[in-house]
């Protein structure tokens, strides 16, 4: 069996490698990519997303182990920051996903930002993709959760989920300026705590003041409390995006073939926009361009930006 | 003259004399300069050239200091310390089967120690039976298995325990061992009024430092509870919590960390067991705590010295307690494991023996001197002797425990006192800023310093900023020792079919009976009527082993892991 | 635009014990040496250790233990990535081990031993001589 028939089988190895050589870039994965994207869209893809320390992984780990007893194959893509000062990283949300370490039917990889902004790495879709084609029924996705501009998830996951937990102080504002229009779900987690009905509250408010997604109208985006250390609110988070699912899937106002159309687009800009770039590179070099020597040339103002560009794109695509 | 132990003229004139002496250092300093850009303490708290009465001049005898067996205790919980009664030689041992760890305990009480501490395998102190699959291959490495009260029975055979009192190192399973302790006490016909030790019984630090996680840290701390409100009842001679530093310092913790987290778990489990309704002047006078004493000598004085002022000043002013005996810091203390090195291991006596000696300085009431050794094993006869003869050799030979708190009045270590409670002390305000110490675990604070202090100590060695002979300097190879104790592979087994044997024989319907009553009382909200302690008791007594118990608790209570951020 | 392929590591402490200071420590110096590492933390069984190490395709794992009961575990997570076809993944060990059993764990295919007092800068070099990231596969 070649590479691709292996993962079409389900072999972990076999997955585990090309998301490897996904992640670090590699040409050679393109080729395993287009024979394995028609293989893809049966899965279903839930994004989460919130600050450090909501409970986003426990909160996975928690759907994991209730998607398997419905019968269901589970694959976790889970995103930890990379360091800006030495580009090593620890990646530590499998920790909170140990009981699935022995299971054959949940694949976990644990991804590193690599520089990349927007809460997911740049081989993100490309990964889901490959788990998909290998036959995981639902992917679940869970971002840095650093910044305010954890957008992209929005594009990738069919559903997203938006976590948060009480008595974070600003947190509300935080969303409030950054990431409530991404959500189709909310999530209180630690549900427990003081100041959980006021978060309650705010996230009500700020969803009847129109600060919602535009996408998905008709859907109204319900506010679960959890406790996801207990399991508590668990199977209220379950039924909600089921909701939403079916929501997508069984209205005839043509969102899911929207949604469906938005991932592929999105795949398909950031494909362009690396291998071109990679191209245009490529063909600099072979030309005795060197990349050092333009910078130079910009810094000592010899020349701009603007100009370069506009003369490397004149030059290769006349 | 106002506050403090020096005339306002005589502070003018060292002011002034002291700039002066300052100066002639300085010039001196021209001719010879430091030997290092930088002195500090190896919890990296730096130290100046000289000490003098104005670095304590703010401070009053009376109040900052007192006198033995006196508020704020500073120079010691007794009038008499070792004048009248040494501290106790309690060795930490454990080993194989039961029987061999009984073995040690004649061993070392025949070499003349004076109190028994037990070290469990990692399956008992993790609420695991030998036989369960996670245990393999650890059985009796690192302690002693004990699955059931047969097992409690041969590892204290032959010993008079109303006359020695017992430490048993045990975290989330404490109130199971503790039971098996007391029921099989019974069984050999002792008054559990009468029953003297301490179990460690320190939840908290496990989420903070060692890792022995078995519940969430909610339910842990209602069986620590239920334990205190038991002892207080039952067993009033018994320490029902060792609040250990011990393992956040061997974690890579600070001296400072070490004493603020100690301290705010204390504080802690005070506020629980009020919670619960208990007096705090009925139950704080059996809290005791376990310090690490670590190779930076004067540091270690003075962490103890401060623990005892800070703990006597929170229980009076925090938690009103009026008893003196509430207010007492009384501790164990073991010299550093991460001190020693597995290179030229004869040094480690050395290490131990200065560790013992600050321990001792520092007023400790129990002993624990590591064996040289213990650093790569749980330590053999031999080693395990020296260990406790240098104990010896500082109580009979040396002199030092023949005057109370005789390093009190010495310039730098009343001032590094007061900087160890100051810088704790900060601690402790953060704590409670966030909220207190279940939600600093939570959200990793406590590990997460830690942590940071652990690498940042590890890079220092590393620069050579921090020396460890042998490792960093003057580097020398890990010898083979001449003695090498070796827990026999096969041992797994016998203990699998012993306990296997002895659950055949156990009377079902009783044991079904007795564990139905510890659900009930588990699932029941916390009170004294729901106790665990009493329904224990029982159920080990039917032959519940130690794996069933725990495992109820799991099932019950959930479990926990470590949230592992960096 | 291929990026330099990123050393990925695994870290893992096998067995009940709980001492995760050594663990911790050499998960940040790999991570300051730009290293991607897996922390998988404490109480991992052989067989969850070998999942993870597959399904996080990583170059080496690192196994830090100071209870003895590496007699156990070490020989079973080898045997495992053996029947997983993955002896191709490196494993170390860090911590405290009797002496007789070094080379028995390097006779079974454990690459090196780190014990008590070892710098980090030499077990990094260390990997960064004898570890290379595998080759890219073909479709």
């Amino acid at each position: 069996m070649n590479l691709v028939e292996q993962i079409l089988a389900g072999d972990v190895r076999a997955t585990a490698r090309l998301l490897r050589d996904i992640d670090d870039q590699l040409p050679s994965a393109r080729e395993a990519l287009k024979q394995l994207y028609p293989h893809t869209g049966k899965a279903y893809i839930i994004g989460f997303t919130g600050s450090p320390g909501v409970g986003k992984s426990t909160l996975v780990d928690q759907l994991a182990l209730e998607y398997r007893k419905q019968g269901l194959t589970v694959g976790i893509l889970a995103i930890d920051p990379t360091s800006p000062f030495t580009g090593g990283a620890i990646l530590g949300d499998r920790i909170r996903m140990q009981r699935h370490f022995t299971d054959s039917g949940v694949f976990i990889r644990s991804l590193a930002t690599r520089g990349h902004f927007g809460g997911l790495t740049k081989s993100t879709n490309d990964m889901i993709t490959v788990l998909d084609a290998m036959g995981k029924d639902v992917i679940l996705v869970e971002t840095v959760g650093v910044g305010q501009d954890e957008v992209d998830v929005a594009n990738c996951a069919h559903t997203t989920v938006l976590v948060t937990i009480p008595g974070m102080g600003d947190e509300i504002q935080a969303i409030k300026a950054g990431i409530m229009e991404i959500g189709n779900i909310f999530v209180v987690n630690k549900a427990d705590r003081e100041g959980s009905r006021k978060t309650i509250r705010e996230l009500k408010n700020l969803i009847e003041l129109g600060l919602r997604r535009r996408d998905d109208e008709g859907w109204e985006p319900p506010i679960i409390e959890t406790e996801a250390l207990k399991g508590r609110g668990i199977p209220e988070l379950m039924d909600a995006i089921e909701k939403h699912r079916r929501f997508l899937t069984e209205n005839d106002r043509g969102q899911w073939d929207a949604v469906v159309a938005k991932r592929a687009k999105m795949q398909l800009l950031d494909t362009l926009r690396e291998e071109a770039l990679r191209e245009l590179l490529r063909r600099m070099e072979a030309r005795g361009e060197n990349l050092d020597e333009l910078v130079r040339k910009v810094t000592a103002k010899e020349t701009d930006p603007y100009t370069v560009v506009q003369d490397l794109l004149q030059c290769e695509l006349r | 003259m106002g506050k403090g132990m020096f005339s306002e003229s005589q502070l003018e004139r060292m002011e002034r004399e002291y700039q002066d002496w300052l100066g002639e250092y300085q010039k001196a300093l021209q001719r010879l300069p430091e030997r290092l850009e930088r002195f500090s303490t190896v919890s990296d708290m730096e130290v100046k050239s000289l000490y003098t009465p104005l670095d304590i001049k703010e401070k009053d005898y009376f109040e900052d200091l007192g006198f033995p067996g006196q508020y704020p205790f500073t120079r010691g919980v007794q009038p008499t310390m070792y004048r009248a009664r040494l501290w106790t030689m309690r060795m930490f041992a454990g080993l194989g089967t039961a029987e061999d760890t009984n073995k040690r305990f004649h061993y070392l009480i025949e070499h003349g120690e004076t109190g028994l501490s037990t070290a469990f395998d990692f399956p008992t102190l993790m609420g695991y039976d030998t036989d369960a699959p996670v245990a393999r291959g650890e059985c009796g490495k690192c302690g002693v298995a004990i699955d059931t009260i047969d097992d409690m029975r041969r590892l204290f055979a032959g010993i008079n325990l109303e006359e020695v009192t017992t430490s048993m190192t045990i975290n989330p399973p404490a109130s199971v061992i503790w039971a098996m302790y007391i029921a099989n006490a019974e069984n050999e016909g002792y008054d559990r009024k009468k029953l003297g030790g301490t179990i460690q019984n320190d939840c908290l630090k496990e989420f903070i430092a060692q890792k022995t996680l078995m519940l969430p840290p909610e339910p842990s701390l209602r069986l620590v509870v239920d334990t205190v409100e038991f002892g207080t009842y039952e067993v009033p001679r018994w320490n029902t919590i060792s609040i250990s530093g011990y393992h956040i310092r061997e974690a890579g913790a600070t001296a400072v960390q070490e004493l603020a987290f100690t301290i705010y778990d204390g504080i802690t489990y005070v506020e629980e067991c009020i919670k619960r309704g208990l007096k705090v002047d009925d139950f704080a006078g059996r809290l005791s705590f376990f310090w690490n004493s670590h190779i930076d000598f004067f540091e270690e004085i003075a962490k103890m010295r401060a623990a005892r002022r800070m703990w006597a000043r929170i229980m009076k002013e925090r938690f009103k307690a009026q008893k003196p005996r509430s207010m007492l810091c009384r501790f164990h203390t073991q010299t550093a494991g991460c001190s020693l090195t597995a290179q030229e291991p004869y040094n480690n006596i050395i290490r131990t023996t200065t560790e013992a000696l600050a321990a001792v300085l520092g007023g400790t009431q129990s002993l624990h001197t590591n064996s040289l050794d213990e650093v790569y094993m749980i330590p053999s006869e031999e080693a395990v002797r020296i260990a406790l003869r240098t104990q010896q050799i500082l109580a009979d030979e040396t002199g030092v425990a023949n005057v109370i708190d005789p390093l009190a009045g010495s310039y730098f270590v009343e001032a590094l006192t007061d900087k160890m409670e100051e810088e704790a002390m900060a601690y402790i305000r953060k704590l409670d800023e966030l909220g207190g110490m279940v939600a600093a675990i939570e959200k990793d604070y406590p590990q997460m310093e830690i942590a940071d202090a652990a690498y940042q100590f590890q890079q220092q060695v590393e620069r050579g900023e921090k020396i460890i002979i042998g490792v960093n300097k003057f580097p020398s190879e890990r010898p083979e020792l001449e003695f090498v104790l070796r827990i026999d592979d096969e041992l797994e087994n016998f203990q699998i079919e012993r306990t296997r044997q002895f659950k055949e024989k156990r009377d079902k319907v009783k044991l079904q009976k007795a564990m139905d009553e510890l659900r009930r009382r588990c699932e029941g909200p916390p009170c004294w009527e729901n106790n665990v302690m009493p329904a224990l008791i029982d159920a080990v007594r039917a032959g519940a082993t130690e794996q069933e118990c725990c495992d109820l608790y799991r099932e019950v209570f959930g479990t926990y892991t470590d949230p592992g951020t960096f | 635009m291929s990026e330099e392929r990123k050393l990925r590591i695994l870290i893992a402490k096998p067995g009940l014990d709980g001492h995760d200071r050594g663990a911790r420590v050499i998960a940040r110096a790999f991570r300051d040496a730009g290293f991607e590492v897996i922390y998988t933390g404490c109480h991992q069984t052989p067989e969850q250790i070998v999942n993870t190490a597959i399904q996080e395709d990583v170059d080496l794992i690192g196994l830090s233990i100071l209870s003895g009961a590496h007699r156990y575990s070490f020989p079973r997570v080898m045997e495992l990535l053996k029947e997983n076809n993955a002896e191709d993944i490196a494993v170390i060990g860090g911590g405290i081990f009797p002496l007789e059993d070094i080379p028995k764990l390097k006779a079974i295919g454990i690459k090196e031993i780190f014990e008590p007092g070892a710098k980090l800068e030499d077990i990094v070099n260390w990997v960064r001589t004898h570890i290379k990231p595998r080759k890219a596969m073909v479709a």
